[in-house]
């Protein structure tokens, strides 16, 4: 069986800053991974080149098998691939229910309407008509998320979603993730809390300096040995 | 009253000024590029109406729906081809190369063209007469003005009221988020200067009716279009028509006064709203 998404030996970086030194990660159809790693780790980067934000080789990426590395950012994009992106990125000049059409730009069908979204975060249906950069943090998360499910992904990405967030409010926000889940969207969250990826993820992925550590499924995964990926230090 | 006719006038006038602005506007609003090749292309549009009507015979109010898409399409090829690829954090590039189109285009416009004044065959339009009660305004002000509202109605609807424009607020907020929606930004940007070449063309339609142009009146236009813009306030359409009226205005006045003011006066507002209110009567809440 092929894997949804594919990464293998994926190197980009910024200019002649080589940040990823061959990841190679598989989301499998209705998967969940998580990547977890300490700041400057990469994932970020990753989630760059997987986007084609950051150019890298057409075979380092692959959709259904499909080699995709490397592809124009809006062309990755129509083929269902969404991102969440690290801090939000919702549109100043765009109110909130505006945030949420463009998402459906890319004109993808399936479950996601707006309608569905409102139902999945309701005060978002409330808020509709303000911009979206002056709803308080989770909201405006809810609104990014809410954006990328608008585009009907196969694959959502996101990066960091807990940043910033208060517990209450991150627990809300996870909480929808199973029903994102059952909608058909395979995913990778991207996460410095490792707790947080143990809970929802099938599988981890740790990573240091642009280098996949440690891979495997949280239950196979022993703390130590997280600890030790997420630090870099050997255990004694 | 002959002043209630004076500021009449130039509110008209202010019209075509909004006109020669509009795209101008349009096109910094999106993608924060200044065309300095605006007034050569309004020129260029009315020379390309001239060779449509005297080609197939017809008046220039028909004329400029075939100009029309070709501007179109001339605004799209320029930028996708050329602009696009000067695009980016340094302002300084794009500057360069719509100086140089300038520069071009005024060439060759005098090559083909010749550097004599031409004039748009308007017939009858050109001296017909509107009687607004104690007033009478030209037929062809009156649509010029007429036409400014209705372009710079447009443009607003098509702005915030559209799923295009709401790609082009999202591309000129951040052009890396919206091409992970799926959008182009490539493409948007071809988009908007299409669109800008539409109105151009409308603006060279009255230029070219109410005046003579030749090959080397553009950059007086950009002027023109620059200060309407700015009075304005960067990127506000409506602000841009007020922009226009303020030297319509001021132009007319001043020539009431002494015929010789009639170009200052107009700048001279422009420099004493620029002292008043440096951002523009209407300026964006954001940037
Ligand atoms: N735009 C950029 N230009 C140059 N270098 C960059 C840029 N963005 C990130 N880097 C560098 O690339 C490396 C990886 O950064 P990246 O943002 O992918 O890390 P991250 O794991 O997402 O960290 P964080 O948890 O802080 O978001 C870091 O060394 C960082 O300094
Ligand atoms: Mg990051």
């Amino acid at each position: 069986m092929t894997a949804l998404l594919e990464t293998s030996g994926l190197k980009a970086g910024y200019g002649d800053f080589q940040a990823l030194w061959g990841v190679d990660i598989t989301l499998a159809e209705g998967g969940c991974a998580a990547i977890i790693g300490a700041n400057g780790a990469g994932k970020t980067t990753l989630m760059r080149a997987i986007t084609g934000v950051l150019p890298c080789a057409p075979g380092m990426v692959r959709l259904d098998g499909a080699k995709i590395g490397g592809q124009s950012v809006d062309a990755i994009a129509k083929l269902g691939i969404a991102m969440v992106p690290e801090g939000r990125k919702l549109f100043p000049s765009l109110s909130v229910e505006e945030n949420l059409r463009i998402g459906a730009y890319a004109g993808r069908s399936g479950p996601w309407t707006l309608e569905a979204v409102f139902e999945l975060f309701p005060i978002l249906r409330e808020k509709r008509a303000v911009p979206g950069t002056s709803l308080s943090g989770g909201q405006q998360q809810m609104v990014a998320i809410g954006r990328a499910l608008m585009a009907n992904p196969r694959v959502l990405l996101c990066d960091e979603i807990s940043l910033g967030l208060a517990p209450v409010v991150i627990r809300d926000i996870y909480k929808a993730l199973p029903r994102i889940r059952e909608a058909g969207a395979s995913v990778i969250v991207v996460e410095q809390d490792i707790a947080q990826a143990m809970a929802v993820a099938d599988e981890v992925h740790c990573m240091i300096e642009g280098r996949i550590t440690l891979s495997g499924a949280p239950g196979d995964l022993s703390r130590d040995d997280i600890h030790a990926a997420y630090f870099g230090v050997a255990e004694t | 009253m002959i002043w209630v006719d004076t500021i009449l006038q130039g509110v008209l006038l202010g019209g075509l000024y909004a006109l020669f602005a509009a795209g101008l506007s349009l096109v910094f609003g999106i993608m924060r590029l200044v065309n300095l090749a605006h007034g050569d292309l309004i020129v260029l549009a009315a020379y390309l109406i001239l060779g449509v009507t005297t080609l197939l015979g017809l008046h220039p109010f028909l004329a400029v729906f075939l100009a029309v898409p070709l501007m179109f399409g001339i605004g799209y090829a320029l930028q996708l081809g050329v602009l696009n690829r000067v695009l980016g954090d340094d302002i300084l590039p794009p500057l360069l190369v719509t100086f140089g189109l300038s520069i071009v285009l005024q060439n060759v416009l005098l090559e083909t063209a010749s550097a004599d004044s031409r004039r748009l065959p308007a017939g009858e339009t050109a001296v017909e007469a509107l009687n607004l009660g104690p007033v009478t305004v030209g037929l062809l002000p009156f649509l010029t003005f007429a036409s400014a509202i209705a372009v710079i109605a447009a443009l607003q609807y098509l702005f915030y009221r559209t799923a295009m424009g709401r790609a082009f607020r999202a591309v000129s907020d951040d052009p890396v988020t919206a091409s992970l929606m799926g959008i182009r930004p490539a493409s948007v940007f071809a988009l908007a200067t299409g669109i800008a070449m539409v109105v151009v063309t409308i603006a060279a339609l009255y230029l070219g009716m109410r005046a003579t142009f030749d090959p080397a009146i553009g950059p007086s236009r950009l002027i023109y279009a620059f200060e309407a813009v700015i009075i304005g306030g960067l990127g506000s359409l409506w602000g841009t028509l007020a922009g226009g009226v303020v030297i319509g205005v001021a132009q007319t006045v001043g020539a009431a006064i002494n015929p010789e003011w009639q170009i200052l006066a107009g700048h001279v507002a422009f420099l004493v709203v620029l002292l008043i209110r440096p951002r523009g009567l209407f300026p964006r809440a954001v940037d």
